[in-house]
């Protein structure tokens, strides 16, 4: 069995305190939710760490607040499951609901958190492998290495977002409530990744995220479609997140986001453009999901073949934009 | 049994014996044994696919504290492996290695990571090779030597095994033909995927060595371990412990097997390994990938009149069972359609990856896949029904084939028509990438010959019974297809008990007689007919002393034993009275095929006591933008000659669906830069419960002649045509073949992609390489009505000089 290393594990008295004992410890601590992605890594040795700060015991962070009109705060421990299930989020940002319903498997969201969803590690099949694996092929500069192996010669690393809730979050205009050791800031969800396969989050490591705001429904329809191999456990090889408002027929305010296609979660802003103020017919819909697709460059470092991922982009993107818009109509009085 | 022969357990659907030890947690998995002082031990293995060992240094390793013992190849020089003619094998090598994960040394220590962390400490180092990667290239000249030394193997380069034969006029049958095709397929390689990774469990006490391992072949592991140990068999014990999956992965001795028992024996502690998941990746023996070229003559009709076929088989770093495989990808086409004159080329290669070996259907899947959709084009090419064109060619039920396979009862046409009909094939309605597809098929039920030479029996059941009852002994391994049920479900029935009545001790070599193991479809068929031996000796006995007991006169036989009863007495009082006329009871029962094989050289391959049978109807949409495929149903009919437990059969069947299902859709294993791409249960897809389509299943009792009531094979034949069925549904959904597997969307779409481009409308292999297969071993077929075994048979190969 691969095992977990020796490990110390904290119980800070807040959320606060946790980010205080990460800044404390330094680089070999890090925090811990459900642990559903944590743990594996550990194991793998993809992560090497002594110390972990457990945040499962702070009952701050737990618990979904507000509704569809004043907008909801989900603490960062609401489990994926509890997400998934919430009835007035499911109501109001059922994109939302339906992207942490897709995440793994049953077993796995009961475990997992909003939060740790936000933070899951970017993917890529030459680094989710074991030391041992990883040593035999040369280890790569994600982790242990200075190259990388499906694209020699890049200066970076490609390794793949592939947090299934992001994109929603993101294309809802979400933010994040993080603490640090020096107080609260808030952050839009789009501004807490960077383009990059190892540095993938734009915070430090000591900060927690406490809670994720989502905005009022007012209006606002959702979806995301996630394709995969199979019906469960399965990351996303592509996946699109999509919020949108029907006025009068017409599109207003179009935001899509994707997973599975690049080192963080990557917006569309021109297909939303080229939407806005059009009627939602399928040829609409369809150029702009091309348009989304366009830049998507999948490498041969996930699942299936990398040409075709690619061409499912615009699929998935097209699918989400047609739920959403079906969403939209029934709202409608 | 009554005395009308009327069963009474035999073909009721009764919970298996072992279910709540499953469901409840309380069977013991080799992983869940400790006993006292007991060390962990790992195994460090080659980060190359192919290098030369210079050197292996562990005294840092060795102090380490919590360090017992430290192996390395010298320590287990003797090669072994599964087949006489393949010893290719060693627990560890210290010369070369030949895939990534090739064991090199071995820890024990106080616990694993300890043991992990001297591993890290051993010091090896190799002189990289030129690693071979593929059939091509193993059919190349070795760029810097063949994997394995020429001098063993006794082939040039790569080369494994070799074979080439004709049965009858292949030429002729050409020529006879109206029309003929030829067809190239790939079949992709797979793994077992078994739930329990392998374990093992040493101890070493008094000079006696005790093994607890997750095998299907208790009395295989046996041998090896004498074998590389240099103990005597009787100074070994080996035990089955309760098994969490094989499908073939455990049919073979294995490194770590080997290597516990040694370290029990340097430490005198017991000592346990566990492998990881990625390790049993690499300890695989798993589906060869194969590629297939096939040609065939047919008459207008769609008589089959010749067929050739050549594969060429990747055979990964070692021999396995190998030798045996070469022949399965060609031999038992001629066992569901008459194939007047037949020729099969194969050759197996050797490659520096992960060694395959048996995997459910060992090998037949592979030729199964291509026979059936080259039929299939065919029909479609004469404009005939795919259908039809099978069923002018099955096989009758007591012929022999031109390749000397003997078939006795044969349920093709039923299965056939079960499946038609429940289907609604024949007048599916149409709609936009949805397809139907129709495969039929056949499996063994166990090996006629063993696999070392020998003429003792394959199985052998004792039955032991004293004033508390009755316990069977056998050496069979449950590795969850039913096989403790199946005999306890015999000596149930002989007995008039109810299987849950019936003491069972199996798989330990001290305690029970010689079962050959749990692969070929063998166990229902061997050692239920060798319980049904020793019960049938039991009943006897205990007949006779309730008859002298209780006055009774006349005929015995018309004493009934059921019900807990023996005549007018209680089983329990019969037991005692059985015990005063005889003291404690044993009989014994034991199976060994009839001689059934051919008068050649090579003819022990293929020939089974009997033949399941197998036909299924797949229904599937595919989705021609995205080349996704969703199985919505398959319905599917197996002659498994009887149903001892259908509750037991059903369940085979349907996890040969799940299993089929998984190889034809999206299992791999695959190699990229000289290893396994993703030796890890969430990267190697194989199919969620969310994946898998409704089944309705249809058993067909043939009650073959030679079957213990007539029972055939159930654990691998439903596999094999489920996967051609798919390749057919897709044709008929999207009119494009996909000729290998898996069927992956992307060649769906590559597939449309061509047809679009007016090119053919298929994805596929476009070459076959170019192999040397030597003159093939002629051999006049049989008269097809000649069905003399045994004695007899050899009598007429003398008479006619054979
Ligand atoms: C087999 C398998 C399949 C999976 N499939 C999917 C999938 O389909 N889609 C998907 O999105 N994910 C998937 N995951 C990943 C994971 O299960 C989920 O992303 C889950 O939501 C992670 O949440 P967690 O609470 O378990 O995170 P943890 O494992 O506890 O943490 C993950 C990361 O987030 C950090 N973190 C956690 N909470 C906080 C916080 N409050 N503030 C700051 N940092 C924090 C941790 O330090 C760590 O780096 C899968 C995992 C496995 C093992
Ligand atoms: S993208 Fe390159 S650097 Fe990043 S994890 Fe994969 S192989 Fe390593």
């Amino acid at each position: 069995m691969l095992r977990l290393p020796r490990l110390r594990y904290l119980k800070p008295a807040s959320a606060a305190a946790a980010a205080a004992a990460v800044a404390e410890v330094g680089p070999r601590a890090v925090l811990v939710a459900g642990g559903t992605d944590l743990l594996p890594k550990l194991k793998r040795r993809q992560i090497e760490a002594d110390t972990l700060i457990g945040l499962a015991h702070l009952s701050e962070l737990r618990g979904v607040r507000g509704d569809a009109r004043s907008g909801f705060e989900l603490g960062a421990l609401v489990t994926l499951t509890e997400a998934a299930e919430h009835p007035a989020l499911v109501e109001g940002h059922p994109g939302y609901a339906e992207a942490a319903g897709l995440v793994s498997s049953p077993a796995l969201r009961n475990a997992g958190t909003v939060g740790g969803n936000l933070c899951v590690d970017t993917r890529c099949n030459y680094y989710d492998m074991t030391y041992e694996w990883r040593r035999s092929i040369g280890f790569c500069m994600k982790k242990d290495g200075d190259v990388c192996l499906v694209a020699p010669g890049s200066p970076r690393c490609w390794a793949v977002s592939s947090t299934d809730t992001a994109p929603v979050a993101i294309a809802l205009g979400a933010t994040v409530v993080l603490v640090g050791p020096d107080g609260e800031r808030e952050l839009p969800a789009a501004e807490l990744y960077r383009d990059d396969g190892i540095q993938y989050l734009a915070k430090p490591a000591h900060e927690v995220i406490t809670a994720l705001r989502l905005p009022p429904a007012d209006g606002l329809a959702s979806a995301y479609v996630k394709l995969r191999r199979r019906g469960s456990i399965d990351f996303p090889i592509a996946g699109a997140g999509v919020a949108l408002r029907l006025v009068d027929g017409r599109l207003e305010r179009v935001r899509i986001v994707m997973s599975g296609v690049g080192s963080h979660p990557v917006e569309a802003p021109a297909a939303g453009e080229l939407l806005a103020g059009q009627e939602p017919t399928p040829e609409a819909i369809a150029a702009a999901a091309e348009l989304a697709a366009r830049p998507a460059k999948p490498l041969d470092n996930a699942d299936l073949h990398h040409a075709w991922r690619k061409r499912m982009v615009r699929v998935v993107v097209e699918q989400a934009l047609q739920r959403a818009v079906e969403r939209a109509r029934a709202r409608r009085p | 049994m009554s005395t009308d022969g009327e069963l009474e357990v035999v073909g009721r659907p009764l919970p298996r014996v072992d279910a709540v030890a499953r469901v409840t947690g309380t069977a013991r998995y080799a992983d869940d044994l400790q006993l006292p002082r007991m060390l962990h031990a790992r195994i460090l293995r080659s980060p190359h696919p192919h290098a030369r060992i210079l050197s292996v240094d562990t005294a840092a390793a060795r102090r380490i504290p919590g360090v017992k013992a430290v192996l390395t190849g010298m320590d287990l020089p003797i090669r072994y492996g599964i087949m006489p003619v393949s010893q290719d094998e060693r627990a560890l090598e210290f010369e070369k290695v030949r895939f990534v994960g090739d064991p090199v040394a071995a820890v024990a220590a106080v616990d694993e990571e300890t043991a992990a962390a001297a591993l890290d400490a051993i010091r090896v180092s190799y002189e990289p090779l030129q690693p071979v990667m593929s059939i091509e290239e193993a059919l190349r000249d070795p760029v810097d030597e063949p994997i394995h030394d020429p001098a063993l193997t006794r082939q040039r380069g790569n080369v494994h095994r070799l074979v080439s034969y004709e049965f009858g006029d292949v030429e002729a049958g050409f020529a006879a033909a109206d029309h003929v095709r030829e067809d190239l397929f790939f079949y992709q390689g797979n793994t077992h995927l078994p739930m329990e990774q392998h374990s093992a469990l040493a101890t070493y006490e008094d000079g006696r060595l005790t093994l607890w391992s997750s095998t299907q072949v208790v009395h295989y592991v046996h041998r090896a371990l004498a074998k590389v140990l240099e103990l005597p068999m009787h100074r070994i014990r080996v035990i089955g412990a309760a098994h969490g999956g094989g499908f073939g992965g455990k049919t073979d001795p294995f490194s770590h097997e080997i290597v516990v028992a040694k370290l029990a024996m340097v430490t005198g502690r017991p000592v346990r390994c566990t492998l990881t998941r990625e390790e049993v990746f690499y300890a695989h023996r798993g589906r060869h990938p194969v590629l297939i070229w096939m040609r065939t003559g047919v008459t207008r009709e769609g008589r089959i009149t010749a067929m050739h076929v050549r594969t060429a088989l990747d055979g990964g770093a070692y021999g396995s069972y190998g030798p045996a495989t070469v022949f399965y990808t060609g031999t038992l086409q001629t066992v569901t359609y008459a194939i007047p004159a037949y020729k099969f080329e194969g050759v197996r290669l050797f490659t520096n990856k992960a060694p395959c070996g048996p995997k459910r259907g060992h090998g037949t899947p592979q030729g199964r896949f291509a026979i059936e959709l080259h039929l299939e084009k065919i029909a479609r090419e004469l404009g005939l029904d795919p259908v039809e064109l099978r069923r002018r060619n099955y096989v009758r039920p007591f012929t022999r084939a031109v390749n000397w396979l003997r078939v006795t009862s044969c349920g093709l046409e039923e299965c056939t028509e079960k499946v038609l009909q429940a289907s609604g094939y024949r007048g599916r309605p149409r709609r936009p990438g949805h397809g139907m597809g129709f495969a039929a098929s056949a499996y063994m039920s166990g090996a006629g010959t063993p696999i070392y030479w020998n003429d003792m029996p394959h199985s052998e059941v004792q039955l032991k019974l004293d004033r508390t009852g009755v316990t069977a002994y056998c050496g069979a391994m449950d590795i969850g297809q039913g096989s403790d049920t199946v005999l306890a479900t015999v000596v149930a029935e002989e007995l008039g008990l109810r299987p849950a009545d019936v003491r069972l001790v199996t798989a330990d070599t001290d305690a029970t007689p010689v079962d050959l193991g749990s692969y070929s479809s063998r166990v229902t068929f061997m050692a239920g007919n060798a319980a049904l031996e020793a019960a049938r000796r039991m009943r006897r006995l205990l007949v006779e002393a309730v008859a002298e007991a209780t006055g009774v006169q006349g005929d015995l036989d018309e004493i009934e034993v059921r019900e807990g009863r023996v005549g007018e007495v209680s089983f329990e009082q019969a037991c005692q009275l059985a015990t005063t006329r005889f003291g404690a009871l044993s009989t014994s029962g034991s199976y060994r095929p009839p001689r059934i094989a051919g008068p050649f050289k090579g003819s022990g391959v293929g020939p089974s006591p009997a033949y399941s049978y197998t036909a299924c109807v797949v229904d599937l949409d595919a989705d021609a933008r995205t080349g996704l495929i969703r199985v919505n149903k398959v319905w599917i009919a197996h002659d498994v000659g009887r149903a001892i437990n259908p509750l037991a059969v059903k369940g085979q069947v349907e996890g040969s669906v799940y299993m089929a299902l998984g190889e034809a859709l999206m299992e791999e294993q695959v190699y990229r830069k000289g290893r396994h791409k993703w030796p890890s249960m969430l990267e190697y897809k194989s199919p969620t419960v969310l994946e898998m389509p409704e089944i309705e299943t249809f058993l067909v009792e043939t009650v073959d002649p030679e079957g213990p009531y007539g029972a055939k094979e159930a654990g691998q034949g439903p596999l094999l045509p489920v996967i051609p069925a798919i390749n057919a549904a897709v044709f008929d959904a999207l009119g494009i073949w996909i000729d290998e597997t898996p069927i992956t969307p992307e060649k769906v779409l590559r597939a449309l992609d061509a047809r679009a481009r007016g090119q053919e409308a298929r994805y596929g292999p476009r070459r076959f390489p170019d192999v040397d297969y030597g003159a093939p071993i002629r051999v006049d077929p049989p008269d097809p009505h000649d069905l003399r075994v045994g004695e007899e048979l050899e009598r007429a190969f003398a008479a006619a000089g054979r």
